[in-house]
């Protein structure tokens, strides 16, 4: 794959990394498949279009920073950086095994281009602030990615930093936030609705915008779109299917946590396959 | 029984902020509304581009001080200690995964905390950040130790709790000879009959009641235990050996401070006795910090008489075995 893959090449890495997501969590035993099949074309766009970064060298001083908020959807990220090229991906297969680098929540040392550890829900958006008044005060010019969970907008500390990020004018920073509309007890708007999510956001004193985050185009336009307005932190609703590309995952409360047995392994990778050879088709 | 007069020092903290970060331009500091008590309005007046105040989020503070640190900085942040331990723990758990320079700074520490009551007078701070991996602990014991402690941090990067006094400090040690490290206590007065370590405000008052011991005719060695995490095995261990009986010292509630982890070396290498001075598990109320000191059980006083009750112990059970 080249430095600026074509839509359709991203649309069958993101049909792999579904593979290999599904792959992880069955070999694991267990693992969160819901979130991390619903983030897979915001972590592809980012890391295969966006960002400025180097496979080889994971601590390039120059490289733009992505922080997985929502630690548990591990397995997308790991996948995406083995496809990326940081590690090998044959490692995949050992997710969570005993004495494995890809714990079931991110150990930072453990992963190279990981930035920081995650696991503990509503922290990544005030560590992002962070970074993004370091690379402000040592004049570096590259930018901080935050990718949260609508969960996590329950999180009183994800508005302290939103505050905060707003307060101080970080336009390096972006908050990208996987609207899947569901958490572990249920969805969102049963459990504890946070809309209007958008309105909320504006009032903080962010950018706002609302997009179908399973679009690799719209991911991209709108990146672009929002990286014109630097004056203010900006953060890009994307809505989501948690469990998408799995006909039985697919807005299902219980498959947020949830071990993969081999026959729903089995009817995963079928229908993966089958979707992408419909890709291909036309 | 209030401490011996010492020379004081105003806000040795900021101070030491204020003058290190001249030296190092990778210190930063993040405040929440607290300036007044952390004493950083001096830094700020001087890096005002490396300072950030922001206000009533102590999480918020870590987790910026943590994205801070992961970007090459060496992370200050600070509020009362009660708020910088209990409201942030999973903060600082995260800061210290990550082995980020995180440097949280608790003020007015237990009972130091006097006139704001008993939710101010954070008792818990040392038992909870002792207990999280890769965080290490320090408490400072007057004004030279203090700056002292802030330029080991920036010397030696790593994700810390320390107490710090607020305002005046009195100097106890000397400023033109002693230097903090983490893992080394140091004995400030010498005697054979019993050993008293002490922490933080408790030293003063520890050197008292060695005096009142030597009076009558106690002799106590007195240790400055300013790094409870790393903490100094070996000068706990000796001082089992040479004295046969100990007594801890320590603002804070007696589970889980410094008491217990002299309790935690002791425990599987020397069986020599050991009372604690401490908080007893209840929780404060507003008064001057003498008056406390006296209700509460961690006077100078309280010290000399667990130093006689360590050493009659001592009496009834021997020599002191090595396990
Ligand atoms: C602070 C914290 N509380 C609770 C959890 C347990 N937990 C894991 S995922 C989750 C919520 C899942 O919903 P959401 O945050 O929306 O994530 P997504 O739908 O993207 O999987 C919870 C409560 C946690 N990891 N961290
Ligand atoms: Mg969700």
């Amino acid at each position: 794959m080249g430095e600026t893959p074509a839509i359709a090449e991203l649309k069958a890495m993101c049909a792999d990394i579904r593979r290999d997501i599904v792959r992880m969590i069955h070999a694991g035993g267990s693992g969160h498949p819901g979130g991390s099949l619903s983030v897979v074309e915001i972590l592809t766009a980012l890391y295969f279009r966006v960002m400025r970064i180097d496979p080889h060298n994971p601590t390039w001083d120059g490289r733009d920073r992505l922080i997985l908020s929502k630690g548990h959807a591990s397995s997308a990220l790991y996948a995406v950086l083995a496809r990326r090229g940081f590690f090998p991906v044959e490692n995949l297969r050992t997710f969570n095994a005993p004495g494995t680098t890809l714990q079931k929540h991110i150990d930072m040392h453990r992963v190279p281009g990981v930035e920081v550890s995650s696991g503990s829900l509503g922290q990544g958006l005030s560590v992002g602030v962070g970074m993004a008044l370091a690379d402000r005060l040592d004049l570096r010019d590259r930018r901080v990615f935050v990718v949260l969970s609508d969960g996590e907008c329950q999180a009183g500390q994800t508005w302290e930093a939103a505050m905060a990020a707003a307060h101080y004018g970080l336009g390096k920073l972006m908050a990208l936030v996987d609207h899947n509309r569901l958490q572990t007890d249920g969805t969102i708007a049963e459990i504890m609705g946070i809309s209007p999510l958008e309105d909320k956001w504006r009032a903080f004193g962010w950018g706002v915008r609302r997009i179908d985050g399973h679009d690799l185009e719209q991911i991209l336009d709108v990146v672009r779109e929002a990286e014109a307005e630097p004056a203010k932190p900006q953060v890009i609703i994307a809505v989501t299917v948690k469990g998408k590309g799995i006909s039985y995952m697919e807005n299902s409360v219980p498959w947020h946590s949830h071990p993969i047995d081999d026959e729903q392994l089995r009817l995963a990778l079928q229908e993966l396959d089958e979707a992408a050879k419909e890709m291909v088709a036309p | 029984m209030s401490p011996e007069p010492y020379p004081v020092v105003e806000k040795p903290f900021g101070k030491a902020l204020a003058v290190l970060g001249e030296r190092f331009p990778e210190l930063v500091v993040v405040d929440a509304d607290l300036v007044r008590a952390t004493d950083t309005a001096e830094f700020r007046s001087r890096f005002p581009s490396r300072h950030w105040n922001v206000g009533v989020a102590e999480a918020n503070m870590v987790g910026i001080a943590t994205g801070l640190a992961l970007s090459g900085k060496t992370a200050f942040c600070g509020t009362f200690a009660c708020f910088a331990s209990q409201r942030v723990c999973d903060q600082a758990v995260l800061a210290a995964y990550c082995h980020a320079p995180v440097v949280i700074c608790g003020v007015e520490p237990a009972l130091t905390s006097g006139s704001n009551g008993a939710t101010h007078q954070g008792m818990l701070d040392l038992a909870i950040m002792r207990a999280i991996p890769n965080m290490r602990v320090f408490e400072a014991a007057d004004a030279t130790e203090t700056s002292s402690m802030v330029e080991y941090t920036l010397l030696h990067p790593g994700t810390t709790y320390m107490r710090v006094p607020r305002a005046k400090a009195p100097v106890i040690l000397d400023p033109d000879t002693y230097r903090f490290e983490a893992g080394r206590a140091v004995r400030l007065r010498d005697g054979a009959d019993v050993t008293i370590i002490a922490s933080g405000i408790m030293l003063a008052r520890a050197l008292q009641a060695a005096q009142a011991l030597a009076a009558e005719g106690v002799g106590a060695r007195v240790v400055n235990m300013s790094s409870l995490k790393p903490i100094d095995e070996a000068e706990i261990l000796s001082a089992a050996q040479e004295t046969g009986c100990l007594v801890t010292a320590e603002n804070h509630n007696l589970i889980g401070g410094l008491g217990s982890a002299v309790a935690e070396v002791l425990a599987s290498r020397a069986r020599v006795p050991l009372v604690r001075v401490g908080v007893q598990d209840v929780f404060g109320e507003v008064g001057p910090i003498d008056w406390l000191a006296d209700k509460f059980g961690i006077s100078s006083a309280h010290i000399a008489r667990a130093a006689r009750e360590a050493i009659s112990l001592k009496a009834n059970k021997g020599r002191p075995v090595q396990a």
